[in-house]
């Protein structure tokens, strides 16, 4: 079995724990999970494991954390995550329609969370904390902005297609493992942001 | 009472400039740390007591009265945690205000740290915002770069690190304590309290935890006096409050207000009225894990004392208004899932009855009510309300006890007529599809 985390990558993941204080690395759980999750697309066992082997704690342990939070995926996931909030705010402006829109166009059946392409994993989202702009939806975290069924068909369309769409505001992750980068804090090297 | 168009947290924010390092001190940015770092650091606490601020995610306690609560002389390290995991439903005051000016919020942090004598400070940040989290580590790069942040600042000889942490998609992380065990490393479970945080907190060291909004409301009482402050909103509820106005208005968006302006003027005069202009059902005034109020209730003031007298919470000032021909069932139905799906699964009457209680809501939607089921959901509330561990529970039975007191009508013709009365009626929650859930 060859590691999740290349040398480079387990020198980064000491970059990481050093941003806390000396004998608190394990508060660098959450990004060293994005950090394999940016490798493999999710978190997998031996993913879990190697986080465990730096941090010094057992892969039980880091599976109870990771387990908790909806952002470390643990099972198969599309290369896209597409983000749907239906909470209240968003629903009030039709996001339910938005969400089936986004499950059809993705051809995703009922039960199932990934595109048969493996392309796309449809999620429905609580709250974003972007009401102002409801429906809003994410496509690997980035914001798109009160989105109709109609919009969303073309986004997931282009996705599809091997394009990233512009988001609504700031610069759009190439996919959810670059996601992943971004969330583990590595992506002091993208130069210019507006 | 200041002139009513007073703002202080976004009072910059028509100018873009303000985003940036070199703007936001033209601005006149990073003065009030200045002016903090020229008092010792009992004084920094004894201006922000006097202001009167109080926390503005949602329990509203006194901000100066919190910092004080830190231990002196103690061996152990401080921590300032600023808390940016904003996932309250209907909240996004917290990222407008880093996304438009974030060294605002980064001065306010710095304050709030001097004044406890911290040397670092933690900002979680919430997973889902991945954008205003890039926003705010290039704030942090800069402010070091400018000599803020680090060995020095200001060139005061004061130290000090701000650390960036993104959460990972869990709403109980908004939770001071939860929040802590999270960033510690662990599952984002509640902790008992006491001890509280500003005793022992993160790393079992004290610890101050901050919201975003009440972190940028510092700086400007540290250069214009907490005489300044105290004179805007209400004797009890100084300063202004940014509200988050979403749901069926015409100009959803973020309005900061003095503390006290009614409902009413916030919804026509800022926000545009309700959508379409029809008229308003139901408003939550702090998001929604705080009892819905009606259109009785739209000259309530929107401070911490008037919406509690009205029966209700400040919470976030997260208003989502909801109209005419929306369903109610639907609505609560939607929030309490929110709650049952967003519970750690720690206390029993939260976990089990929020589950409970939204399939028993569902099937009501759904047409197969019975008559026992609203004084089953009156029983089930009852049954969770203040019997869990952390107030998410509580928040949950928000939604359902003040619709059942508001909208009871609703409910029973839900049961009698065996359909929702709201289905078909244009573009809403009742014009929604059915949950796909099973009904038992």
């Amino acid at each position: 079995m060859t590691d999740v985390l290349s040398p480079e990558l387990r020198a980064e993941a000491q970059a990481i724990t050093s941003r806390y204080p000396s004998g608190r690395e394990r508060s660098a759980i959450l990004p060293l999970l994005y950090l394999v999750q940016s490798v493999e697309g999710r978190v997998t066992q031996e993913g879990l494991r190697e986080v465990g082997q730096i941090l010094g704690i057992t892969t039980a342990e880091v599976e109870a954390v990771a387990s908790f939070y909806t952002m470390l995926r643990l099972r198969p996931t599309g290369a896209h995550v597409v983000s749907v909030c239906t909470n209240l705010s968003c629903a009030l402006r039709g996001a339910n329609d938005v969400l089936g829109a986004a499950l059809e166009a993705a051809e995703i059946t009922e039960g199932e969370e990934v595109s048969p392409d493996e392309r796309i994993t449809v999620h429905e989202e609580e709250c974003l904390g972007a009401c102002d702009a409801a429906p809003v939806i994410q496509i690997d975290f980035a914001n798109h902005d009160r989105v109709t069924p109609d919009r969303v068909r073309e986004l997931v369309a282009s996705l599809r297609a091997g394009e990233v769409p512009e988001p609504s505001k700031g610069e759009a992750p190439e996919d959810f493992r670059d996601a992943s980068r971004i969330l583990a804090g590595l992506d002091g090297d993208r130069g210019e942001r507006a | 009472m200041a002139e009513p168009g007073t703002r202080i947290v976004t009072a910059t924010w028509d100018d873009p400039e303000v985003f940036g390092f070199d703007g936001y001190r033209a601005a006149g940015g990073y003065e009030g740390l200045r002016a903090a770092l020229g008092m010792s650091a009992a004084e920094v606490i004894d201006v922000v007591k006097s202001s009167g601020l109080r926390g503005r995610g949602g329990a509203g306690f006194p901000t100066g009265v919190k910092w004080s609560f830190v231990p002196q002389d103690t061996e152990k390290p401080t921590y300032v945690v600023a808390n940016f995991d904003e996932s309250e439903p209907g909240t996004f005051n917290n990222r407008e205000i880093v996304e438009r000016e974030p060294h605002r919020f980064l001065e306010g942090v710095a304050i709030a740290a001097y004044a406890v004598q911290s040397h670092t400070a933690f900002v979680y940040c919430r997973g889902e915002f991945l954008w205003p989290g890039r926003i705010l580590g290039d704030a942090i790069a800069d402010a070091y770069a400018n000599g803020v942040l680090g060995d020095s600042v200001l060139g005061s000889g004061y130290r000090l690190d701000v650390v960036l942490h993104r959460g990972a998609g869990a709403y109980i992380c908004g939770e001071e304590t939860a929040l802590l065990s999270s960033l510690e490393g662990y599952r984002g479970q509640p902790r008992l309290r006491p001890p509280f945080p500003a005793v022992e907190g993160l790393y079992a060291s004290p610890t101050v935890i901050n919201n975003v909004e009440t972190l940028a409301n510092v700086p400007s009482i540290m250069t214009r006096g907490a005489e300044w402050f105290a004179a805007i909103g209400t004797e009890k509820s100084p300063g202004t409050k940014i509200f988050s106005v979403s749901g069926k208005v015409e100009r959803p968006g973020n309005y900061e207000l003095p503390m006290g302006t009614p409902l009413r003027t916030l919804l026509e005069e800022h926000a545009g009225g309700v959508l379409g202009g029809k008229r308003l059902k139901a408003w939550t005034p702090g998001g929604s894990s705080t009892p819905m109020l009606t259109d009785e209730h739209l000259d309530v003031g929107l401070d911490f004392e008037s919406v509690a007298a009205a029966g209700s919470l400040l919470g976030t000032g997260a208003i989502i208004v909801m109209d005419e021909t929306d369903c109610i069932v639907e609505a609560v139905r939607r929030l309490v899932a929110f709650y049952a799906h967003e519970s750690c699964g720690k206390c029993t009457p939260c976990r089990e009855g929020t589950w409970w209680v939204s399939r028993v809501l569902a099937r009501i939607e759904q047409g197969y009510g019975r008559a026992e089921d609203l004084p089953l959901l009156d029983e089930l509330g009852r049954n969770i309300l203040f019997k869990a561990f952390c107030a998410l529970a509580d928040g949950a039975v928000s939604p359902i006890q003040s619709s059942l007191a508001h909208f009871r009508d609703e409910y029973e013709r839900h049961v009698a007529e065996h359909r929702c009365p709201f289905t078909g009626g244009g573009p809403g929650l009742g014009s929604e599809p059915v949950p796909s859930e099973v009904v038992a």
